[in-house]
């Protein structure tokens, strides 16, 4: 601290007292008047400023790596161990459709985005100690003038695949008392059995809503970041900041456990969502409330669908819940 | 080797602005960023006190230790610079800056920062010294000519001083030490030795 301020040093030792308060109020940074018009040019110090770097620096850059390094390592571990969840019986043949085409559009536009996203944010963070000695100085400056403006572009456009999802995804993604049942199943990752689940189980709504949260708030705290011509004081930004950090990495985090479930790690996932149809093998093994859902639903005529729909997987799921 | 400093006095500060001119005009700054400014606090009270400040050039900047492209460096002079090739105009350095040193000129649509700039404490930068993009982009190199910081240089009161920390400091210190020896005296006697400063102005 004292190194920072010298002269703050010489003068507390002369003692005078309305130079201290003088410098107290400083270091609060007591609002005066100058000149120089401006946000905040009238603060001579903005204290918190250390404290944001702090954060950056060690909490969010420090932990953050380790975090996203232990997700990485937990999932090649899972898979050395677990391996790829595969059907247990062999595939009927009959496809089902589980994603109509808007829906993969979307998946596929919000998931480009995030990639984007993820990459030129985290090049922010840490590029300085892991790009520059690779790739050279200039060359990284280069390419961060451009990972900036691209974050900032895409950053909104992002959101609205956001929205979209929360959108038409919203009422499958409710919780249910069956969804309990899935994760203390540990959603069949882990043993043999096949919990049961409607057309999103238990995984795919933590993910559902996680996305929802912090996606929210990565939106709400980078819009706030994007427009810095709004006269925000810096406190507001470095809190901003601090927020969009740790909710962006949550989200990395998800949305690699998301993509290994949904390519290595489940046989037909993927193609689900590129093609939009699944075996109904697959179907059964992993959303069989769904299926037998849409079963019903194709032998019964439309008036009365709705209703019977939500009625057999109510039903079925409280059998299932009294079982277990 | 010496460490360059900012040291203002804020016994004899007048809150004139000439520094921020000085600034502006010497170094020929974008538009719209002042890399100087004079703060007032308590403005039309008794205790009313204004300071010049500019970038303070810390011994362990923390616009260094955030910046994402690392473009600052620390010269010999212990003058804390930056590249602006390298800056990307995160405003991060704004974040942690405790003076509200870094400035940014818009560049483009919605706000979007442009390359970073603050007072380089009449260094230059990191191009040849008196070359061309080294005005450009920095302003002047007085600190390569053998002259200090302009805005310290004309301050009609010497409120504002720049140089060696350790002479500046020590100037400083003295006058800081005569001024309560003075202070004693005209407390004892009408016709004390004049000070400067506002505790003679208003006579407290
Ligand atoms: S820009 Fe701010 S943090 Fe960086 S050296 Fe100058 S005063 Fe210190
Ligand atoms: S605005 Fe420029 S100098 Fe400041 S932290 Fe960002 S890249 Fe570095």
């Amino acid at each position: 601290m004292f190194r920072l301020f010298p002269f703050l040093l010489l003068l507390s030792t002369e003692a005078l007292a309305d130079e201290r308060t003088f410098w107290r109020q400083a270091r609060e940074g007591v609002e005066g008047y100058s000149a120089v018009v401006g946000v905040e040019t009238n603060k001579l110090i903005q204290a918190t400023g250390s404290q944001w770097l702090y954060i950056r620096n060690e909490l969010i850059a420090g932990t953050g790596a380790w975090v996203l390094a232990l997700t990485v390592f937990a999932l090649a571990c899972f898979y050395l161990i677990r391996g790829k969840v595969c059907l247990t019986e062999p595939r009927s043949g009959e496809m089902i459709e589980r994603w109509n085409k808007k829906e993969r559009w979307l998946h596929f536009y919000t998931a480009t985005l995030f990639i984007i996203l993820a990459i030129t944010g985290l090049s922010l963070l840490f590029g300085r100690s892991l790009i520059i000695d690779w790739v050279g100085h200039e060359a990284f400056a280069n390419y961060a003038e451009y990972a900036k403006i691209i974050h900032n572009y895409a950053g909104p456009l992002f959101s609205v695949g956001l929205v979209l999802m929360g959108l038409i995804w919203f009422e499958d993604n409710k919780f249910r008392k069956i969804d309990g049942l899935w994760f203390r199943q540990l959603g069949g990752f882990i043993g043999n059995k096949h919990p049961s689940a409607g057309r999103m189980n238990g995984g795919e709504k933590a993910w559902f809503w996680l996305l929802m949260t912090a996606g929210f708030l990565v939106t709400v705290t980078g819009l706030n970041l994007d427009f810095p011509n709004l006269e925000q004081y810096r406190l507001v930004m470095q809190i901003s900041h601090i927020i969009h950090s740790v909710a962006a990495l949550l989200l990395i985090v998800g949305a690699l456990a998301h993509i290994y479930i949904g390519t290595i790690g489940t046989e037909g996932a993927l193609e689900g969502m590129i093609t939009g149809k699944v075996d109904k093998t697959w179907a059964k093994q992993h959303h069989d409330l769904w299926l037998e859902t849409l079963e019903k639903q194709s032998s019964t005529t439309c008036g009365e669908r709705k209703h019977t729909t939500e009625s057999i997987s109510q039903n079925k799921s409280e059998t299932l819940l009294k079982k277990s | 080797m010496a460490r360059m400093k900012f040291i203002c006095d804020d016994d004899r500060c007048i809150e004139c602005d000439a520094c921020i001119t000085a600034c502006k005009n010497e170094n020929e700054v974008p538009w719209g960023v002042n890399r100087r400014r004079v703060v007032t606090l308590n403005d039309g009270k008794a205790d009313e006190t204004s300071i010049s400040v500019a970038c303070m050039h810390c011994s362990d900047a923390p616009c260094a230790q955030v910046c994402p492209v690392n473009c600052f460096y620390t010269t010999e002079d212990g003058v804390v610079l930056h590249d602006k090739d390298l800056c990307i105009g995160c405003g991060y350095c704004f974040y942690a800056c405790p003076f509200g040193a870094p400035q940014f000129p818009q560049d483009g649509a919605f706000g979007n920062r442009g390359k970073m700039d603050k007072c380089t404490f009449c260094a230059g930068g990191p191009e040849e010294d008196f070359s061309e993009a080294e005005f450009e982009k920095y302003g002047r190199n007085r600190l390569a000519e053998g002259k200090l910081p302009l805005c310290a240089e004309m301050c009609s009161t010497k409120a504002l001083l720049a140089g060696d920390g350790d002479v500046i400091s020590k100037l400083f210190s003295q006058r800081a030490v005569e001024r309560q020896l003075n202070q004693e005296e005209s407390d004892n006697s009408a016709s004390g030795p004049k000070l400067w400063g506002w505790k003679t102005a208003y006579k407290e």
